[in-house]
């Protein structure tokens, strides 16, 4: 820890520029990676408000405030800057920050395309949101964008693609970036198989953003040729298939799920055993599993096509390799618990995002399963039960554990302590608004409503009602974070390992970590990934 | 105080269950594959249920048990390959049995042989079309007045005065009680998806394709559905009435539409 700290002083002249050209033309990793957190909170309540919009018009039944051409363009737009804006971001930002940090290296192995990789995101986003105020407005065909209704698409159609294409472009540098930094940049004694979780669920997430995001770019090439050059890959009528566009974009669309959702595994196997006091129960098939889910979701991307029309040995197939998903995905959780028991366990505001992040994205698993089961999923293809199942995903799921490494690394971020009650009561409301907005979907799915309708029979209003008034609790509640991160400089100072002997390099740097850290290599316990003496 | 607003929850929960409001599971629905289906939905709904007893059990305990206010020390242990071996095999093999009996539903779920009635529905933006094959008999069935009306963004009309609001067709389609209906489904223009919850069938409706699904109705009454694929603005205003009657109903049906009843009805029988 002391070398660290000589280091940081040592290394005092290369401190940041000043003013906007800082943010412009860095290339520092951990100015790179609050740039993406500032810019997924952002997107994260522009994708909020557009979800309240939704959920506003869908109170009661009847049209009360949008027509339903802007509220298809509301549930598309509220997908694509959740997924592509909000999360995916988030998870990168704090990779930025945290993996040269957890691995031992100065910075990330590629420094100029990781300016670039982030400042491509604004533009992205400035194309796509502007398609809004457009003749025809915003893309409404649904964020999966199946032609042939995506081709009907008005003028936004190829600022839609074009803003995918940067997108994916982005997540790309990204992926390179994390991978040679960390197959080139571990301090040397790190083992790769002892990495920090983090890191690992990083490292696999990063294959999976390189094998995909190039496939969604194709998918959507053919899309805009289809339209403006007179291919016919989707179009019946010039011999194509609309139903290969879906199989194209699930073999993206399936890996997506687990990218936004590995790096929350690893988050989730970071925060658990710091507060259990334990080390991390089976760290190795913690990465075995997170390999396997990898693998496993490169096969089963057409269980979201079961009402497609499939040979019954496709539909086999596809069902029974599903279901093996949830294998190791069960062992990562069986771990949690494991790591838990006889553990010393205390509950700060990190923890308990971890913890609801357990039992709920357990909840989005069960429902997952169950959809597997390919009758039933006949009939929860496309209704509620699916929205309830990927958003307790996604929400309890992959925003809880983002939110959790907030406030873990918060402290090391500023320098100082958040404020805990404030971080308790944005945790607690949260977690019962979460289950307010989302859990009564289930019941209106299973009672037969269809998923992206702005309307409904009156025998589903309220759930309905039900749902948009957690929808408004949870969103409200939200802004109890954006207190938190504009008071926690008023915070007491942090030491540099701000919790009770949390174990991994990130906390033998003084918090805030310096501009500069780890010029000369750390040296870690070959057997721990972090040194030993430091306890 | 508490026992008064509890009964007077029971009572909202049971007076709401009657009117098939807060609905909370899946319908059986009218056919056997329904009930089925039905039975593979609760089978998943209980392993799930179980395995989340113990397991949130097993945590909400060492939640309890294992903190340090309770001043325990925290253990060392950090793996044990018996356990995870353990839980490694057994979902292995409950999966294994879970798959089964779904892979026996949908083998007859796909048996669309010999039909006792073929019906051609075919998706348009934003109705349907259904043509029955042999009856010499086909029309277009799109929301029905009443529901258009008040579904208009600004309208006066109250939703709950509508009888089946959203779910009433113009012209519904109507079929013989047991018969075996071969549904054979495309689109005019984008996708579409036929979805009648009651009869557990939901399917893509595709342009240039033909998909093929079949139901056999156990009961004479209405079944209602919707579109179940975004196909547009008015994708949630196309909905599905089924009709089930009795066979010489069905053939009376036929005749006052101009269609020709064929021996179909006599078959079901
Ligand atoms: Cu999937
Ligand atoms: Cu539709």
């Amino acid at each position: 820890m002391t070398t660290a700290v000589a280091d940081a002083a040592h290394h005092v002249e290369h401190g940041p520029a000043k003013g906007f050209s800082r943010w412009l033309f860095t290339t520092n990793h951990k100015d790179i990676g609050t740039m993406y957190l500032i810019f997924s909170l952002t997107m994260f309540f522009v994708g909020g408000t557009m979800a309240l919009i939704v959920r506003s018009e869908l109170a009661q039944p009847g049209l009360q405030f949008v027509h339903p051409e802007f509220f298809n363009q509301m549930t598309t737009m509220h997908a694509l800057v959740m997924i592509f804006g909000a999360i995916m971001p988030a998870f990168v930002g704090l990779a930025n920050w945290m993996v040269p940090l957890q691995i031992g290296a100065p910075d990330m192995a590629l420094p100029r395309m990781n300016n670039w990789s982030f400042w491509i995101l604004p533009v992205a986003f400035c194309m796509l949101l502007s398609t809004l105020f457009m003749p025809g407005g915003a893309p409404a065909g649904g964020w999966t964008m199946y032609p042939p209704l995506v081709l009907q698409t008005g003028d936004s159609f190829p600022f839609l693609i074009f803003s995918i294409h940067l997108m994916g472009l982005s997540s790309i540098m990204g992926a390179i970036n994390i991978i040679v930094t960390i197959v080139n940049m571990r301090t040397p004694q790190m083992v790769l198989i002892r990495m920090p979780l983090f890191a690992w669920a990083w490292l696999i997430t990063a294959y999976l953003l390189l094998a995909v995001m190039p496939v969604l770019a194709g998918a959507v090439t053919m899309l805009l040729t289809d339209q403006f050059f007179g291919t016919s890959f989707f179009l019946a009528a010039g011999g194509g298939d609309p139903v290969m566009y879906q199989h194209i974009f699930w073999f993206f669309g399936h890996p997506e799920v687990y990218i936004m959702i590995l790096p929350a595994f690893g988050i989730v196997s970071e925060i658990i055993p710091t507060f259990s006091r334990k080390p991390l129960f089976g760290h190795d098939s913690m990465v075995y599993a997170l390999a396997a889910i990898a693998f496993l979701s490169f096969i089963v991307w057409a269980h979201h096509m079961f009402t497609v029309g499939m040979p019954l040995s496709g539909q086999m197939f596809f069902m029974f390799a599903t279901m093996m998903i949830s294998v190791p995905t069960g062992v990562k959780i069986f771990n949690w618990a494991s790591t838990m028991w006889r553990g010393a366990m205390t509950f700060e505001t990190p923890m308990l995002f971890a913890l609801a992040f357990v039992f709920l994205f357990t909840i989005g698993g069960f429902s997952g399963l169950m959809l597997a089961l390919v009758p039933a999923d006949i009939q929860y293809h496309d209704s509620y039960f699916v929205v309830a199942h990927f958003h307790y995903v996604l929400v309890p799921g992959s925003l809880f554990a983002l939110m959790g490494a907030a406030y873990y690394w918060l402290p090391k971020w500023t320098g100082h302590m958040y404020n805990e009650t404030a971080g308790k009561v944005h945790f607690w409301l949260s977690a019962i608004f979460v289950n307010v907005l989302f859990f009564p979907m289930h019941f209106l799915g299973l009672a037969g409503m269809p998923r992206r309708i702005p309307d409904y029979s009156t025998q589903f209003a309220d759930f309905n009602m039900v749902a948009t008034i957690g929808a408004f609790g949870f969103g409200l509640s939200q802004l109890i974070f954006v207190y938190v991160l504009l008071t926690c400089k008023k915070g007491p100072p942090a030491t540099a390992e701000v919790w009770d002997h949390p174990k991994g390099l990130e906390w033998t740097v003084p918090s805030p970590a310096p501009y500069h850290t780890f010029a000369e290599p750390p040296k870690v316990d070959r057997t721990v990934a972090f040194p030993k003496d430091y306890d | 105080m508490i026992r008064k607003s509890l009964t007077g929850l029971i009572g909202l929960v049971w007076a709401g269950g009657a009117s098939a409001d807060w609905a909370l599971n899946m319908p059986q629905g009218v056919t056997d594959l329904s009930q089925e289906t039905y039975d593979l939905h609760m089978m998943g709904f209980w392993v799930c249920t179980v395995i989340g007893v113990l397991v949130f059990g097993v945590m909400i305990f060492s939640l309890i048990k294992h903190r340090k206010t309770s001043g325990v020390a925290p253990a060392k242990f950090s793996h044990s390959t018996s356990a995870e071996v353990t839980w490694t095999i057994i979902p292995v093999i409950i999966l294994v049995a879970m798959c089964i009996p779904a892979a026996k539903t949908m083998i007859k779920l796909e048996d669309t042989r010999n039909p006792d009635i073929s019906i051609v529905v075919t998706g348009y933006q934003w109705r349907w079309h259904y043509a029955y094959q042999d009856q010499d008999l086909a029309f277009y069935s799109s929301l029905a007045r009443p529901s258009l009306e008040a579904r208009q963004l600004g309208s006066t009309i109250d939703p709950y005065s509508v009888d089946n609001y959203l779910l009433e067709v113009d012209r519904p389609m109507v079929v013989p009680v047991g018969a075996k209906v071969r549904v054979l489904l495309t689109s005019n223009d984008v996708i579409h998806a036929w979805w009648v919850p009651e009869l557990a069938l939901k399917k893509d409706a595709i342009p240039g394709m033909v998909n093929e699904i079949w139901f056999r109705a156990e009961h004479t009454g209405t079944v209602r559905g919707q579109c179940a694929e975004l196909c547009g603005k008015d994708h949630g205003y196309m909905p599905i009435v089924v009709e089930v009657v009795e066979p010489d109903e069905f053939d009376k049906w036929l005749t006052a539409n101009g269609g020709t009843p064929k021996a179909v009805a006599a078959a079901a029988k």
